[in-house]
């Protein structure tokens, strides 16, 4: 518990940032609020204050400045803010007994959730198989290897609606399985690429003693080569899990989903409340803090049982 | 007395983007039962790449080899021979009896002749009651102890052993050099034994095969006049310093031109 200290720091540190950066955020919302309720701003007019800095603004209405922390619509909402949104829409609904009405993050949240989890486990399968191949097989390694760099230099946004567009051709009905498939397709590398190298971590003389042995390939898989790669492999799943959410997010996005993290966010532009997209990029995060957390404690609780917990 | 490990005239020719690279050029050697061979010279003189051989990790370019009468690869398919790394290697996964057991697991012994071989040979390099324990719990020397049990856990009559404690120290060095005389002596296990020190090699073996580079050859092969019995005071015998003598003028003869 050491570590509690420094951590309180740096986040006391980035909240006062936070504090400190909404009022040159917000100062021009709060004069065009202040001005519609007949208060007197410098500059008179949006317009004429367009050419004035955000700096100056709030030099010259000092009174105005407070303004700017209880907007309805602020450009950049205060950390309350934000917080009572995701309550109002989390807690507070669930104490209704309407944890998953619609208006809910909670129900978008275990939407994109579902997604997440089903192109994991897509992702992650093709990321072992293909590692496997590649380890095992030259002509794969050197065949696919480079398609697999390549698919992740393609911007995921530019591909989502294609994948929804063909799946929906192939005539897949609804948004699940290309959603899953988005995802996937983000998650599988660095699954792919963290077991290549696990695979790979055995010695020349832990492979030369097993040869000795006269063992089987089989053998030599499943007694050193997998084993040897666990820890690999968690690093890979942590960071597969969060690729795997952006992916499902991403893929809620372009698609015309009313349902789903993305979708709050999509929308909450389009009817340009910022508080809701605020609220639903933090319950972005909380899932993804929850999820690598989880995956976190089943890392050390495996390498615990396998006896590398403590000393490696 | 017959030959177990048997070499004539064998060649290992590697081929590199520099040319041709001779690791071992008309190497002739007999390993007769129970013997302890050492082979001793510098880095390149191609004394791993002969324990290499012998254990079918290498094939030779060109001679005949055989061990245990048969070939290498039959003789490894055989499991005629444990082999012991620089490194001990063993799997931080699992317990020190776990990682003895790994050989018997790959070779089909029943759990419960598992369990009672890696309690004999346990026992046999002084590790007994650290079975549960796992790698990172032992020293470095206790892990190369362990790493030797493994080699011995499955009945092969051939020990290779690849500069086995080059790694350790010199205080527990001389107590596994101890250790390792005993151990061959109640177990009568042919073994071949590389490694880079003079004393090491003179106290071990009862034949010292020095070796040099560029060939990769044999210059001199030395039978040890010492008993059988070695308590560690053996080394500053007049008879010890005459063949550790020897050596060094054999590991120098093959530097000669290198100068």
């Amino acid at each position: 518990m050491k570590s509690i200290a420094p951590i309180l720091t740096v986040l006391a540190a980035m909240v006062a940032l936070w504090y400190a950066a909404v009022a040159p955020m917000n100062i021009r919302v709060a004069l065009d609020s202040a001005e519609r309720a007949g208060e007197t701003v410098t500059p008179a007019t949006p317009l004429a204050r367009q050419e004035v800095s955000v700096w100056r603004l709030m030099a010259q209405n000092p009174g105005q400045i407070a303004e700017g922390y209880a907007l309805d619509r602020p450009r950049l909402p205060t950390p309350a803010q934000v917080g009572q949104e995701l309550w109002k829409t989390t807690g507070d609904m669930a104490l209704d007994g309407r944890a998953f009405s619609k208006r809910s993050l909670i129900y978008h949240g275990w939407i994109t959730l579902k997604s997440t989890f089903w192109g994991f486990l897509l992702g992650t399968a093709v990321g072992l198989a293909g590692a496997v191949a590649i380890v095992y097989w030259r002509v794969v390694d050197m065949s696919l290897m480079p398609w697999a760099i390549i698919s992740q230099t393609v911007p995921i946004v530019a591909l989502a609606p294609m994948i929804i567009v063909l799946s929906s051709q192939i005539g897949i009905e609804g948004r699940d399985l290309p959603k899953a498939i988005i995802s996937a397709y983000l998650c599988y590398f660095p699954v792919l690429v963290g077991m290549v190298k696990g695979l790979r971590s055995p010695t020349a003389s832990q492979l030369d003693l097993l040869e000795t042995y006269n063992a089987s390939g089989a053998q030599a898989f499943w007694k050193l080569r997998l084993p040897a790669s666990i820890p690999y492999l968690f690093t890979s799943l942590k960071i597969g899990i969060a690729a795997a959410l952006v992916g499902t997010i991403v893929g809620e996005l372009p698609t015309g989903a009313i349902s789903g993290l993305g979708a709050r966010i999509l929308i909450g532009d389009q009817f340009g409340t910022p508080l809701a997209i605020w609220a639903a990029l933090f319950a972005a995060a909380i899932l993804a803090g929850g999820l690598v957390t989880l995956l976190d404690l089943l890392q050390r609780m495996t390498l615990r049982r396998m006896g590398m917990g403590a000393g490696a | 007395m017959s030959s177990v490990i048997s070499a004539k005239g064998l060649d290992l020719t590697f081929q590199t983007n520099d040319g041709p690279v001779h690791a071992l050029k008309g190497v002739d050697l007999e390993i007769g039962k129970g013997e302890f061979v050492s082979f001793i010279g510098p880095s390149g003189c191609g004394k791993t790449t002969f324990l290499r051989c012998i254990a079918a990790l290498e094939t030779p370019t060109g001679g005949a080899l055989t061990v245990n009468g048969m070939s290498p690869d039959a003789a490894r398919r055989a499991r005629a021979y444990g082999y012991v790394f620089q490194a001990a290697g063993l799997y931080p996964w699992r317990t020190i009896a776990r990682n003895i057991a790994l050989p018997l697991e790959i070779m089909g012994y029943s759990r419960a002749e598992q369990d009672e071989r890696i309690a004999r040979v346990l026992d046999l390099v002084d590790l007994s009651g650290f079975g549960k324990k796992y790698p990172w719990q032992l020293s470095g020397g206790m892990q190369q102890r362990a790493s030797i049990a493994r080699a011995l856990a499955f009945d092969a009559d051939i020990l290779l052993m690849d500069e086995p404690f080059g790694a350790l120290d010199e205080i527990v060095r001389d107590h596994l050099n101890e250790q390792l005389l005993a151990l061959w002596a109640r177990t009568e296990k042919t073994i071949g034994f590389v490694t880079h020190s003079i004393p090491e090699a003179v106290y071990l073996s009862t034949k010292i095969v020095v070796m040099s580079p560029r060939p990769g050859r044999i210059t001199d092969v030395i039978e040890s006049t010492l008993p059988k019995k070695r308590p560690l005071e053996i080394r500053d015998t007049p008879e010890f310093l005459a063949i550790a003598h020897r050596v060094r003028e054999g590991l120098r003869a093959g530097h000669a031109y290198d100068e």
